[in-house]
């Protein structure tokens, strides 16, 4: 399933001059979806390609007929210690939406994330993920780059240590990773532009590098949802570029996508929705309809200036 | 040279100690690579702390004095993970609040306890030179089982080691393995004991993984050296020892100390562990 699923061509070659997309003039041209974006925008249009796998093939008849969303919430709150970081939230994803989790630090976007991810507890509301409770998810369908912060720098491995764990949940306790979890690692570390670093150590590559490594170890993973925590954040353009490239791709291939960033120049870009989050979910649908000033005004408080920059409509 | 060597091996009591002490080093450097990577280098003083009221309790019980600081040790190590896991406490500080208190309930019940012999003085500084049949059977097993644990659960470990939040979300069981890692611990710093003593055993855990460490770029060539640096130690230590006629759990925490000076001498990439602690100290303050 992945050898067909691995794009021939290297993102890193599509880096080109658009790699540096304006981050200061998103066009409104920019701000309604391009065309090729439309199975992210209207999601009930699935795109199915020959090669999925038996599992999506098999669910793809009753999708026509409202098959269940990937991520289900509904008046979900969530915290640390007492402290509720998320308030009510209710939001669902489809089979195949690229979702873009936009809101100023502090907001719950990584909160949210982990309780998609089945590793945050839900204090209240009703939550599926995969069609069950997330607590009790495979949680080896499910792809989660985490924000770069909670990894152990000094720890002595390589890029494709790094990456081959992403095959362990898979291998189950006791077993060794074989020839085949080996060739994933290589496949996915093409994919991402990593193979000439694969013997480097994690703590020795630039925040572009570390952060593809860990979506090259979500890709091995084959999952059915990836959830990125701040993909591109302290990432440079290229990388940028490259990391969305590969995502788009494997959204085409029928992979479900959630990203949360605070790098609001990409949203409208690449995200077929947008979750404005501040604790509740302030706004939630097709970047047109949901980019306006006023609710990045109730998103983010009062950012004049990040929202004139982005030349978004009034 | 060879008499030298071999001297030493004429008394079945030095025979005894340097089967021991090998096991023991073996035991600590491999269990000690995670504690290092880990930053849980303060509970390894702490858990030998805490054991000693379980010495004076079994002491006092007239039970195996391993038996009851195993049990201590134990409780103690699933205690601070908990209080861990549960408050926004620290590690260190609920190591800090856990073992001094432990501490203090051992120093208590033996000043209550008059009659205390001197064999429970050796467990404040070890005493290697005096292990029977019993102790190297014991010693023996519990340093194999540690082994056969983390060789059967080497993946695993060594993801939740590297990222628990990664590895969490990969579907492995990371509060499992983080207990499972802490009990390894307890039962390693319980077996060595005899050797080193409560005050001196945290060097065995920590100083041979903290040499490979320098010495290392990959985490399995870290765990080979590490092995090697802890027997070798031992043995060398055990050796200084006899001829020295000197404490045998400082000569041989001494060996692995000059150890490591001469591998933060000879560090390929001349990192030095400080730097390397500070990072993740400070990348664990940012997650927080």
């Amino acid at each position: 399933m992945t050898a067909d699923d691995t794009p021939s061509a290297s993102p890193t070659q599509t880096a080109d001059a658009d790699a540096s997309h304006d981050h200061t003039h998103v066009s409104p041209q920019r701000v309604v979806a391009p065309a090729d974006h439309s199975h992210a925008v209207a999601p009930a249009a699935p795109h199915l390609h020959p090669h999925e796998g038996h599992v999506r093939a098999a669910i793809a008849p009753e999708r026509a007929q409202g098959a269940p969303p990937v991520v289900d919430f509904e008046g979900v709150c969530a915290g640390y210690f007492g402290r509720d970081v998320l308030e009510e939230v209710s939001f669902a994803v489809q089979r195949g939406d690229f979702v873009g989790i936009i809101g100023p630090n502090g907001s719950g976007k990584s909160t949210l994330l982990k309780t998609i991810a089945g590793i945050h507890p839900i204090q209240c509301g009703g939550a599926e993920v995969l069609g069950v409770d997330p607590s009790v998810v495979d949680r080896r369908r499910i792809g989660y780059v985490p924000q770069t912060e909670s990894v152990n720098w000094a720890f002595p491995v390589t890029v494709a240590d790094v990456v081959l764990m992403g095959r362990y949940g898979k291998l189950g306790l006791f077993r060794r990773p074989s020839a085949a979890d080996r060739d994933a690692v290589e496949r996915a570390l093409v994919e991402v532009g990593m193979a000439d670093r694969r013997d480097s150590l994690i703590g020795q590559l630039s925040g572009g590098q570390q952060q593809r490594t860990f979506v090259a170890r979500a890709l091995v993973q084959e999952p059915d949802l990836m959830l990125l925590d701040e993909p591109i954040a302290g990432v440079d353009a290229a990388s940028q570029h490259a990391i969305f490239t590969l995502l788009e791709q494997r959204n085409r291939a029928g992979t479900t996508i959630i990203a949360s960033t605070h790098d609001l120049s990409c949203v409208a870009t690449w995200f077929g929705k947008v979750l404005c989050l501040n604790h509740h979910v302030v706004a939630y649908g097709p970047p047109d309809e949901v980019l306006t000033s006023a609710t990045l005004a109730a998103t983010f408080g009062s950012h004049p200036l990040l929202i004139g920059d982005a030349g978004l409509p009034a | 040279m060879i008499h030298w060597l071999t001297d030493p091996l004429q008394n079945a009591f030095m025979v005894r100690a340097l089967v021991a002490a090998a096991f023991i080093g073996l035991a600590c450097s491999v269990v000690g690579v995670f504690v290092v990577l880990r930053n849980l280098s303060f509970i390894g003083d702490g858990l030998a702390h805490a054991s000693f009221a379980g010495i004076v309790i079994a002491f006092l019980l007239k039970i195996n004095l391993y038996v009851g600081g195993l049990v201590v040790a134990v409780v103690v190590a699933l205690g601070i993970g908990s209080i861990s896991k549960r408050s926004e406490l620290s590690l260190d500080t609920a190591i800090g609040v856990l073992f001094t208190a432990t501490f203090a309930l051992g120093v208590l019940l033996m000043s209550r306890a008059r009659d205390y012999e001197s064999d429970l003085q050796d467990f404040l500084f070890g005493n290697i030179l005096g292990v029977d049949r019993l102790d190297i059977a014991l010693v023996v097993a519990l340093a194999a089982l540690v082994l056969a644990v983390v060789v059967a659960l080497y993946k695993e470990l060594l993801f939740s080691s590297f990222d628990p939040v990664m590895a969490q979300a990969s579907g492995l069981p990371t509060d499992f393995l983080y207990y499972l890692l802490l009990v390894l611990i307890a039962v390693t710093i319980i077996v060595s004991l005899q050797a080193a003593g409560i005050v001196l055993v945290a060097a065995l855990l920590v100083t041979p993984a903290a040499t490979a460490y320098q010495l290392t770029t990959r985490f399995r060539s870290m765990m080979v050296v590490s092995a090697v640096v802890g027997v070798g130690s031992a043995i060398v230590g055990l050796y200084a020892s006899y001829y020295l006629n000197a404490a045998s759990g400082a000569t041989i925490v001494l060996a692995a100390t000059a150890c490591f000076f001469l591998a933060m001498l000879f560090s390929p990439r001349r990192r030095s562990v400080l730097s390397a602690v500070l990072a993740s100290r400070r990348a664990a303050a940012r997650a927080r």
